[in-house]
């Protein structure tokens, strides 16, 4: 498979969304991996990096889940290719910045990917969309233990997987989900959420990881701590939180609704109107007006069938999809004009909104 | 105040003071506005406290002799100091004094709950046997042992046919 016909190809992201996927976008897992008796990437020296590099990429290749997958070296993709694959979150923005002796391998329906030499030798994530850690384990758990047929993993009985940083020993494992939760970024109450759900040894972060915004209300919340627990113990913990956070989302709503129905309608009519004739839209903004629709589509102002339009627009909204879809490179400032006339194209026949759920709420307080 | 408090990453004087529990434990933080900033402690959202209690934790001096070293890979304390990871699986070993208080304000326990590599351990310990016989078999031909040399033949491609075998599910 090449970069580009990967690039061409619905993924399980952008093109699977349904009701299941309303509050809990998809889920991720990944494990950190490392061979026995070799020096972590960041330490290796480049040849050694190079044969780890060549053993590893070959091994994941071999595996049953990898058939004709891609299979590249960091240095063989362009600028843009690797800012696609961080926005599709098939590669992280640190394996994107490598300067060499890294390589990702990519199965053909993306659900699966390995970077190799990343912060760990290997890196093995499976994206699964919607809220479904336990398969999203099964899956993952699976392709490792492919993998273990053919290398040695450096392990401890006492401390489990051995990784580069304390922080992922024992499983290796950070399993997470992304969340949309606009109605507690609109009430004020994603800081509350986020010490809460710190206390629970879990973290919030952005949508594209560690130091990234929240734009478009959409978050990713992970396990803090890898040793101690299975990993059974882990996803089970993690999804009890992830559950109790949909319930609050649901509430706040629902609270939106009660309290000040016209202000949430207006939010998402001015949304609509702003993505059908806005001819500037910076990234961030898109996010949000984005973020608005989305929820209209939960309250049942859109068909819910447009949820996954919205979804891939999320992706497609992003710089480098973006600029591949225009076939050049682009200065920020041309990019939000192209984004404002991608996103008028996409909302010139997008069905109007039914504001009558709204109504029925305003309607229910009188 | 006579002594105030230092920043825990850099040692200038510390106006940021963070408290925070994670998993039931109480961990506190002291930082100057710069590494406050730099940490994005003040952004709740984009903060991760893992990479700061690892160098927290650092932080007074570990009670391990200074100028310890891996073995296996050359990698030193000062190395990890600099880079907040690990040389190479051995430095767990060689830093265990310093790994392990470490870990439990990391994590929810300080030992291995979750998956073992089952199969790479059987292939393994097949492995160092198979290198045991091997040895034990160049031995017996030169002392001219020849009846032990013929049973650890026997035994040697016991235990190769056991390494071609599929694995069992």
């Amino acid at each position: 498979m090449t970069i580009s016909s990967l690039i061409d190809t619905p993924s399980e992201l952008t093109d699977s969304a349904s009701n299941k996927t309303a509050i809990v976008l998809m889920t991720r897992v990944r494990l950190a991996r490392n061979l026995s008796g070799q020096s972590f990437p960041g330490w290796a020296k480049p040849l050694q990096r190079e044969q780890i590099l060549a053993t590893c990429r070959a091994a994941v290749a071999a595996t049953p889940q990898m058939k004709k997958s891609l299979n590249v070296g960091i240095g063989d993709l362009s600028e843009l290719e690797r800012q696609i694959l961080v926005e599709r979150h098939l590669i992280s923005r640190e394996l994107s910045g490598a300067k060499g002796g890294a390589g990702v391998v990519i199965s053909r329906d993306q659900a699966f990917s390995v970077m190799v030499n990343e912060e760990d030798h290997l890196r093995l994530q499976v994206l699964r969309a919607g809220f479904n850690l336990k398969k999203a384990w099964q899956a993952i758990n699976d392709l490792d233990s492919s993998l273990e047929e053919s290398l040695d993993f450096a392990f401890s009985p006492t401390l489990g997987y051995l990784t580069a940083c304390p922080t992922n020993l024992g499983t290796g494992m950070r399993a997470s989900a992304m969340m949309h939760l606009p109605a507690l970024v609109i009430s004020s109450q994603m800081e509350k959420i986020v010490r809460a759900v710190n206390q629970l040894g879990m973290v919030v972060r952005g949508l594209f990881g560690e130091g990234s915004d929240a734009s478009g209300s959409i978050f990713q919340i992970s396990n803090q701590t890898t040793l101690g627990e299975s990993e059974a113990d882990i996803i089970k913990r993690l999804s009890s939180v992830l559950q109790s956070i949909v319930e609050h989302e649901l509430n706040a709503r629902g609270k939106l609704l009660e309290a000040d129905a016209g202000k949430l309608l207006d939010k998402i009519g001015r949304a609509y109107g702003i993505l059908q004739n806005s001819h500037l839209l910076s990234s961030s903004e898109a996010m949000n007006l984005l973020s608005l629709i989305r929820l209209g589509v939960d309250l049942g102002a859109f068909p819910a069938d447009s949820r996954c339009i919205i979804d891939r627009l999320f992706i497609e909204a992003q710089p480098g999809h973006l600029q591949h879809a225009q076939k050049g490179e682009f200065e920020p400032g041309q990019r939000d004009v192209l984004r404002a006339a991608r996103l008028r194209d996409e909302f010139a026949n997008f069905t109007r909104p039914d504001f009558a759920f709204g109504h029925r709420a305003d309607a229910g307080q009188n | 105040m006579a002594n105030p408090l230092k920043c825990d990453l850099c040692s200038k004087p510390a106006t940021v003071h963070l408290t925070q529990i994670v998993n039931n434990k109480v961990h506190k933080v002291d930082l100057c506005e710069a590494c406050a900033q730099a940490k994005g402690v003040t952004d709740p959202s984009g903060f991760s406290l893992a990479d700061l209690l690892l160098k927290a934790s650092l932080n007074p001096e570990p009670e391990v002799p200074a100028g310890m070293r891996c073995e296996k890979c050359g990698f030193t304390q000062a190395d990890f100091k600099k880079h907040g990871r690990f040389g190479c699986p051995s430095c767990y070993e060689a830093f265990r004094g310093m790994v392990e208080p470490m870990l439990e304000n990391m994590h929810n326990g300080t030992a291995h709950a979750g998956k073992i590599p089952v199969r790479a351990l059987e292939r393994k310990s097949l492995y160092d046997r198979l290198t045991k016989l091997e040895l034990d078999l160049t031995e017996a031909i030169k002392s001219e042992r020849y009846e032990d040399a013929a049973r650890t033949r026997d035994e040697i491609n016991q235990v190769k046919q056991a390494f071609s075998q599929p694995p069992a599910r």
